[in-house]
Formats: structure tokens, sequence, C-alpha cells
């Protein structure tokens, strides 16, 4: 409670959650209040924004406003899934190697750092590119929270090794509570703050990342996404025709997301961290 | 023995690990393709034993059998075949061997959309324009962002108050979608810069005056579309590592000592600076990736390019090599980020060695 409460103090935390919010809330209510249409040709190519359709059409006559909230829908869906299974792996592999150290540590560690090096696009472009048909939004969501894991599993680690001395977890283990009890009743408890920081950080680059692999073309088939807008956009020269409702509110709105996403999890750290308020 | 060196055991060790690592890349890239249903090895062996491909295409694929040691050769070079026409597959151990054999030779295999050339020419055709945008944008917007947010650490105020949340802001636009954004701004509407390409169209790659100033000049939006967002990552990182570098004692008692602020300001941004170092090894990854889109926004002629065209094609053998290729480039970076923390953090000349 006094954590939420000097959050409620930071302006920061304030807007960053304010925006955060309100993408989510628009995500889940918008249908109620506006007939989300993606499938029907309604218009004209391109028709101006205004008028019977808030933000005009793309280029197939497809009105805008429905695409937009249907990319914001996916895209918000891939973000909380990839963050959750990669703090998830994340999380245990870190904190189990750090608390266990010795070898299991040194192998954990390797392996976290050998996927840390080879890039995570490169891995994703990889497997999309070899599956075609069945690349629906869930398996894009599951392909990024598999390869995103290693920097939270990095940092977990971290924190986790500089916990496992602490006189608390020595008791309990004299007291022969076993590894998976200490990890989850006297260690993790510990990290809670910090590991709801890494899922922050873990939704945001889940939402780019998905927006960045249906940029290149590799997107989800069976429905829109913020990612898959900006690639139809410029793939049907949107920008050329000066059709700037195509992809500007995309852009907008993933920049809004991950915007309000960095704010909070500075704002946590500058909590957490006396040293960084001042 | 090395131990009595040890800069040079740091940088042997960080030697053998990054080896293991590209075995590991290697490996990575001969699997993943695989798992697939749509994967390329199952299409071309099904097209190729049906018999219905044009002459052109048979040779294609044949060539990419052959080249990849995917199927079992006769004595003369032909595929050996079963009764139905179907190629008869190796194990898939022989096929992985034969796979980092070729890549340690250097070889790609042959391109299927731009047949028969092989992949190593075309990569070698794109990667010097990949180079020349992104290692110099990486490394000045590293360093422009470092002393961005050092100032801002350090001066706070008004200063900070700005700074901090337009890098901030900066750091979640995606690469891309700045890309875009620029595009549509300075060479659409107001048409100050090329939309699209590396350099004027009439023109042919040569070390003269007027391709150098039309391709600087072709440079600009790609240049800045992806410096800016970099440095602002950059500037909140080492914004905050500089806070908590003033917090310390050392920095309190040179001011007691009344210390020129410069060489207090020099002693806070010496010690931030080697997280950031290390933050920037992990990172390249990233950096590169958003990179390599940009450069598809632009129709950069680099590897994004490449990438990009080999994708909607279809072209198997360019998309492994190119990936691979840029996992191997990766590498190479960080290896040089390694080689530079090792010469300038004390603790490894100490032998204490960093993790």
């Amino acid at each position: 409670m006094k954590i939420l409460k000097n959050l409620l103090k930071s302006p920061f935390f304030v807007i960053g959650m304010g925006l955060f919010l309100g993408t989510i809330l628009l995500a889940l209510f918008a249908p109620l209040f506006y007939h989300i249409d993606i499938h029907s040709r309604v218009g004209a190519a391109y028709m101006n924004p205004g008028g019977k359709y808030l933000l005009g059409t793309d280029h197939m006559g497809i009105d805008m406003f429905s695409l937009l909230l249907e990319g914001l829908r996916s895209s918000l869906y891939v973000g909380f899934m990839a963050g959750i299974i990669a703090t998830v792996i994340g999380t245990s592999l870190g904190v189990y190697a750090g608390f266990k150290g010795g070898w299991v540590d040194d192998f954990i560690t390797m392996v976290t750092n050998l996927f840390i090096v080879i890039p995570q696009f490169v891995i994703l472009i990889l497997v999309s590119a070899s599956m075609k048909e069945g690349r629906s939004l869930s398996l894009i969501a599951f392909l990024i929270g598999l390869t995103g894991w290693t920097w939270s599993a990095r940092a977990v680690r971290a924190q986790a090794a500089s916990l496992k001395s602490r006189d608390h977890i020595s008791l309990a283990k004299v007291n022969g509570v076993k590894t998976v009890g200490i990890l989850l009743l006297h260690i993790l408890p510990y990290l809670m703050s910090y590991v709801f920081m890494v899922f922050i950080m873990q939704t945001a680059s889940g939402i780019l990342s998905e927006a960045s692999i249906s940029m290149i073309g590799l997107g989800p088939f069976d429905t829109v996404s913020l990612g898959t807008i900006l690639n139809q956009a410029m793939r049907s020269e949107a920008l050329t025709d000066g059709a700037w409702w195509a992809f500007i509110p995309a852009m907008i709105l993933v920049t809004i997301i991950s915007f309000a996403l960095y704010l909070i999890n500075t704002s946590m750290e500058g909590v957490f961290n006396p040293r960084l308020r001042k | 023995m090395l131990k009595r060196y040890p800069t040079l055991y740091y940088i042997s060790s960080r030697a053998v690990w990054y080896f293991i690592t590209f075995l590991a890349a290697v490996t990575i890239n001969f699997l993943l393709p695989r798992l697939g249903p749509a994967n390329p090895v199952d299409i071309i062996m099904a097209r190729s034993a049906s018999g219905l491909d044009t002459k052109t295409a048979m040779e294609k694929e044949e060539a990419y059998l052959k080249g990849f040691g995917l199927v079992e050769l006769n004595k003369d070079g032909s595929i050996v075949r079963d009764a139905s026409g179907k190629p008869v597959q190796s194990p898939l151990i022989k096929q992985f061997f034969n796979y980092v054999k070729m890549c340690l030779k250097g070889d790609l295999g042959t391109s299927f959309l731009n047949y028969p050339k092989k992949v190593t020419e075309i990569i070698a055709g794109a990667i010097p324009w990949t180079l020349a945008l992104q290692i110099p944008t990486i490394i000045l917007g590293w360093i422009f962002g470092n002393i961005l947010g050092a100032l801002a650490a350090y001066k706070r105020g008004v200063f900070d108050g700005v700074i901090f949340p337009s890098a901030l802001l900066a750091n979640s636009v995606p690469f891309f979608a700045f890309g875009m954004l620029l595009v549509y701004i300075f060479a659409l509407q107001f048409n100050l810069f090329p939309a699209i390409g590396g350099y004027a169209q009439d023109l042919m790659p040569a070390f003269s005056w007027e391709f150098l100033s039309s391709a600087a000049y072709y440079y600009v939006l790609p240049f800045f579309s992806i410096f800016l967002i970099l440095a602002g990552g950059q500037a909140t990182g080492m914004r905050s590592m500089c806070i908590y570098e003033l917090g310390t004692d050392y920095i309190k008692y040179a001011k007691w000592l009344g210390m020129k602020e410069h060489k207090i300001v020099f002693y806070m941004f010496r010690n931030a600076m080697l997280p950031q170092l290390t933050g920037l090894a992990l990172s390249i990854g990233t950096m590169v990736g958003g990179a390599l889109i940009t450069e598809m926004i632009f129709s950069y002629p680099g590897l994004g390019m490449s990438m990009l065209t080999a994708i909607q094609g279809n072209d198997y053998p360019l998309i492994q090599g190119i990936t691979l290729l840029i996992t191997v480039s990766v590498l190479i970076a960080n290896f040089s980020v390694d080689i530079l923390i090792g010469f300038l953090d004390p603790r490894v000349k100490a032998g204490i060695g960093s993790k």
C-alpha cells in the first residue's frame, strides 16, 4: 500500500498508468460502442477521414477505425501473452540459477548469454518464414515469449544471487525447507516488485517485436495487428498517396503503449531505488 | 601461463566463448527453418518429386538439394531417387555436418530468385551499405546518447525535465515507424530529401565526387531515423547510471575536496561508462534488427532490403544466409565491445574479471 502511495506521487507513474489503462479500456470496451468490421469494403480506397468513417478507409476500402481498434486489441493481446510467457520463463530460470549457484548457475547463465547474443529477431524470422499457413496471432505471441526471456533471466538471477546469503534463507535451509519452497516462499516475495517491472518491460518489447516482425511481412494471417496495418500501408503506397491516416494512427498507438510502459517502469525504478529519486 | 596476463586471458576466454556461440548459431540456423510445416526442405522435396515443374525450376531445386547436401548422391553426382521419383534424403545428422562444412567454407548456397547467383555474391553487394549505415549510426548514437544522459543527470532541473521525457519518448517509437514518419514529412510533404534508395538512380556506384555526394544526400534520413531513437535509449540508461554514481561516496569526497567541476564530471562519466558499454554489448542485436527494418523502409540497398525481397520471394537459401551473416556480425560486434571492456575495465587488468 505504501508503495502504491509513493508511486501515485510520481507524475511519470500517473501519466504512464493513465495512458496504459486508457488503451486497455479502449481495446476492451470499444466493441460495445462501435461496430468493428474489418472484412467488408465500405467505400473507395483511401477515403479521407471525417465524414461517415472517422479515420477514412484503407487501400481496400475497409473502415480504418475498425482496423485500428482490432489492431490495438491484437497488439495488446500479443504483448500480454508474450510478456507472461517470457516473465515466467525468465524469472524461474533466473531465480533458480541465482539461488542454486555452482554448475547449474554456470550452465543456465551460459545458455542465457548465448541467446542474448543471438538476435531474437533472427530466430523469429527463421521460424516464421517456415510457417506459412499456420501463423496465427497466438503462435506469434508464443514465439516472442519463448525467445524474449533472456535478459529478464539475467536480471532476476543477479537479484536472486544477492538474496541467497540472507539469514532467513539459511534458517529455512536449516529447517529442511525444499528448494522449491525456499524459492517460492522466501525469495520470490522479495522480488515481486522487480518481477512486475520485468513483466512491464517484457510486455513492451513483446508489442514492439510483434510490430517489427509483422512489418517485414511475417505477421499473423488470421487477424490484423498494429504491425500488419503498418505493413499494409507501406506495401500499398499509403506514403506516396499521402494517406497519413493509414499509418500515423497505428504508429501513435504503438508509441503510446510502449511509452506508457516505459514511464511505469522508470517511475517504479525511482521508487524502489531511492538513490534515483533525489 | 595465461593467468599472468589477465587481459590476454580474458580476451582468449571470450574468444572461446564466442566460438561456442557461433556453433550454436549455426545449429539454430540449420534446425529452426525445419520446424515449421511449410519448411523449405519438405516443400522442395515434394516439388522435385512431382515432376510438374518447369525445367529451370527443377534445376534450381536440384541445385538446392545438392548444394546444401540434403540428399544422397550417385557416383556421377546425380540425385538418388526412389521408385516414385522422390529424392532420397540424407540422415539429418549428415545434413547438419554438410551444412557446417559449407558455412565454414564460406559457401551459403545458391539463391532461388536470382538463380544461378550465389548467396554470398548477393550478400557481398549489400554488406557495404549496411555497414556504412549502421556502424556510424550505432556508435554516434551511443556516444551522443551517453553525453546527453550524463548532462541530464548532472544538471537536473529544467534540462533534465526536457531531455529525459523526450529521450524516453524517442526510445518508445519503433524504428520503422519513425522512419516512415520521416519519409512522409521530409521526403514526400516537403521534398527535402529522397524517400527511397541509397543513391540517385541514374548513377553507378563509383568513387566519384558525384556518386559520393549523392550517397551522402540519401544517407541523411535513414541515419536520423536510427540515430535519434538509439540516442534516446542510451540517454535514459546513462542518466540513471550517472545519478547513481553522483550519490556515491567518492563523488561526495571529491566535492568536499573542492575539485573542479569538470574533473568530477569526468570521474562520474568514466565510471558510469563501463556498465553502459556492457549494455551496448547486450543490445547490439536488437539495434541491428531495428536498423535492418529501417533499411527496408528506405529501400536502402543493404542487407535489410535483400532480406525483405528474400522473404517475399520465399528465397530460403538467401534468408538463411542473411540470418547467419547477421548473427555472425552481431557476434563480432559483441566481441569487439568485450575486447574494449577488457582494456578499459581495471577489474579485468587486476584479474578479478567482470561478469
